[in-house]
């Protein structure tokens, strides 16, 4: 009598086993989905270049290299309107690019304050903070960019109540800073000849004091000796730079803004569609900061602060040295996302008219070449890549505080 | 489950399918069907195009695109409007989203040629102009040298803008909006000096602040703006509904005829032009595809270029335009129709 549990004969393969053998089943239904969804892509792209000689329309890129034609306000490159389409959208990309990186910066540090803060033993600053983070967190990026510029532009003065003996408003700090709804001036620096000398004095005092920390701690190591670092530090920082600032015969002077005309001319124009946009962006983005920033110091147990108290350590060097290093492990990897939905929602810049890439690519040029399809794709393509930099950049830096195991 | 998310996209991709095929059907064909003309228009230009207190959507394009549904449908009010930004008039239209764009539309080569439009006439001839507060104390467009300028994106004012005052060597600083209705607000709020845009919707603007008498248009015009209404391309049967619908209304104007008198003279009259016009003779109607009473529809509903000039933005209404340009050739205006024959 044979048992009836003998293992089976290899018979060779059989083709129903590709659905009744586990071992099968699974790259069967890999391969299946795998054909209907290039099917599915097939059929779509098929389909767009049908209807797309239908309308007798074809996929050409020449467009990018004829004349733009129109203006933009915000060049950080130097632009005329007889430039071509592609250089115009590269303006628009650097605009982009510069609202992104001041939006993170600003978004950190206000995300990084508002999730310490809303963890803290005053009452009021922590009820402050959640209402803060829930207000922003809740409510959509657009509208709070629209609510931004309106409040910018309905609520300050116009330059021309700056004008005449009964001007209605007056500027700031000395009148160096004028705050009008067209944006605010600040003063700018002129480079004059020389002050290229100024400024390698400057970055020279900048490896100067890093030179300095690190022989600092070594003597702090070897003779157990507190230097006054901070005051050290500021003086090497501010001395040897105004020195030479004097020497050279002070080669940068500041442009003041200045009523000219319809406008204020002069001095550095920050205007209201990139302070709303920035700003909008960064207390949207810092108060989801916010929250991670306050999971990350959750994170780490309480034994790590009361361990710190037991050696002695104030509450702000418990939070900088011991508990703010480790949470950064927690905090990273959710941190890029925020930094690319920063980058992603700076899109939204047109809503204001801030001349972004959306607004030059995706819409000037857009409309007044009539190529969408070539518009949007390359427009794509730009902000898959400016997103791959960022969290490849940030991906870089997570692996250097990461948990170093042996 | 995958069995049902596989039908669902082979019915998602049957679908798409029959969408692609219904556009290569013609339009005329859709529209009757339909029961019902889809008609982009302006989203709120007084006199233009705007809701009224109902709701209705009102003005002096709307009347093409209820002319055209008279024609076609034999009910002026059998409309669906898309109100579409300037941004995405012609991908709604290219797309099929309407069957016709009646919306302030300035007719150029490009638009024409390369966006693949059919501008199949115009209703309005504009140009641009400029508009600032009274107490700039500016007479002239040539004094704006470094002015703030709000402007619509995506317009021909735009790139307008731009040559005019390089050609003038002037500095300005251009304030992007996106809309009309933006452009107002931000000009309102003197977050620009200076707002530009063609005249009529200057005037149709202006009327429409608490306070017009503040503000002047500058008497520099500086580009020349045929507004007209477009189809796209590839349907020539339906190109020529929508411009005999309109060349019906001038004509109509021309003629006398009136929705007053229109009945009365679809019995016959002496002037042969008229008759084949309105119906009575020759069969102008069926070389269309429509019914031969399609211009007396038009005319009894919607009214001649005239009339419907003057209900919306004639001199008696608050936008206040003038004939000017827009008057018959007659009377030394640009309006012309080619013959009914």
């Amino acid at each position: 009598m044979t048992t009836l549990s003998d293992p089976p004969q290899d018979q060779g393969f059989r083709l129903s086993q590709l659905i009744y053998d586990t071992r099968y089943r699974s790259i069967t239904i890999q391969v299946i989905a795998m054909i209907v969804f290039m099917l599915i892509a097939a059929f779509l792209i098929r389909n767009t270049i049908i209807n797309l000689s239908a309308l007798g329309k074809d996929i050409n890129f020449s467009f990018l290299s004829s004349r733009a034609a129109y203006d933009i306000n915000q060049q950080i490159i130097p632009y005329t309107s007889n430039d071509p389409h592609w250089r115009a959208a590269l303006v628009g990309l650097l605009n982009t690019l510069l609202i992104a990186i001041l939006g993170c910066i600003l978004a950190t540090v206000i995300g990084v304050i508002a999730g310490v803060l809303r963890l803290s033993k005053n009452w009021l600053t922590a009820k402050i903070m959640t209402v803060y983070v829930e207000s922003f967190r809740n409510i959509p990026v657009l509208l709070w960019i629209l609510a931004f510029m309106a409040v910018l532009s309905e609520s300050l003065p116009a330059p021309r109540a700056f004008r005449g003996e009964d001007a209605t408003a007056s500027m700031w700090f000395w009148d160096s800073v004028a705050v009008t709804n067209r944006g605010t001036y600040v003063p700018s620096p002129v480079w004059g000849s020389g002050s290229s000398v100024v400024i390698i004095a400057f970055l020279l005092s900048l490896l100067g004091i890093w030179a300095f920390g690190k022989w600092s701690n070594r003597h702090f190591e070897e003779t157990g000796q507190h230097l006054p670092n901070f005051w050290i530090k500021l003086g090497i920082l501010i001395v040897p730079t105004v020195l030479v600032y004097f020497v050279m015969g002070r080669p940068i002077t500041l442009s003041y803004p200045e009523l000219k005309g319809f406008n204020f001319s002069g001095g550095l124009h920050m205007r209201n569609s990139m302070l709303a946009l920035w700003l909008a962006l960064s207390f949207y983005t810092g108060s989801f900061i916010a929250e991670i920033v306050r999971s990350g110091i959750l994170a780490i147990s309480k034994g790590q602060t009361e361990a710190a108290f037991a050696l002695g350590l104030r509450p702000s060097w418990t939070m900088n040295l011991v508990i703010l290093p480790q949470a950064l492990r927690v905090i990273i990897p959710p941190l890029i996302s925020q930094y690319l939905n920063l980058t992603k929602n700076s899109s939204l810049a047109l809503a204001v008219g801030y001349m972004d890439l959306r607004s030059t690519l995706g819409g000037t040029t857009l409309n007044t070449t009539g190529r969408e399809l070539e518009c949007m794709l390359l427009m794509m393509l730009i902000y898959l890549i400016v997103s791959l930099i960022i969290s490849s950049g940030m991906n870089i830096y997570n692996k250097s505080v990461k948990l170093k195991e042996r | 489950m995958k069995k049902s998310v596989f039908l669902g996209a082979l019915t998602l991709a049957g679908l798409a399918a029959g969408t692609a095929m219904a556009q290569d059907s013609s339009t005329l064909a859709a529209v009757k069907e339909r029961g019902m003309l889809k008609c982009g228009v302006n989203p709120g230009t007084p006199g233009f195009a705007a809701p009224d207190a109902s709701g209705k959507f009102v003005g002096f394009d709307v009347d093409v695109c209820r002319a055209v549904a008279a024609a076609v449908l034999g009910d002026s009010e059998a409309v669906e409007y898309t109100p579409l930004t300037s941004a995405v008039r012609f991908t709604a239209l290219a797309s099929g989203e309407v069957d016709m764009l009646a919306r302030n539309t300035t007719w150029t080569f490009s638009r024409d040629v390369d966006l693949k439009n059919t501008f199949v006439g115009v209703n309005y001839y504009d140009g641009q102009g400029f508009m600032v507060p009274k107490d700039l104390g500016v007479s002239s467009a040539k004094e704006l040298g470094g002015a703030t300028v709000c402007i619509e994106t995506g317009t021909t004012t735009e790139l307008n803008l731009a040559d005019y005052f390089r050609v003038n060597n002037m500095e300005y600083e251009p304030v992007p909006v996106e809309s009309f209705t933006e452009a107002q607000t931000q000009f309102l709020a003197g977050a620009c000096d200076v707002y530009t845009t063609d005249a009529s919707a200057l005037a149709a603007s202006r009327a429409s602040f608490e306070n017009p008498e503040g503000y002047v248009v500058l008497p520099e015009i500086i580009s020349k703006e045929p507004l007209g209404p477009l189809v796209r391309h590839g349907d020539d049967n339906w190109g020529d509904i929508v411009r005999w619908s309109l060349n019906a209304m001038i004509a109509a104007e021309e003629y006398g005829v009136t929705s007053a008198n229109a009945a009365e003279m679809a019995n016959g009259t002496d002037n042969p032009e008229i008759n084949r016009l309105l119906g009575v003779e020759g069969e102008l109607g069926a070389m269309l595809g429509l019914d031969n009473a399609w211009a007396l529809n038009i005319i009894t509903q919607v009214g001649n270029y005239g009339e419907s000039f003057e209900k919306n933005i004639g001199e008696n209404t608050p936008v206040g335009l003038a004939r000017g340009l827009n008057a018959q050739w007659t009377e030394g205006g640009l309006i012309y129709s080619p013959p009914f024959r």
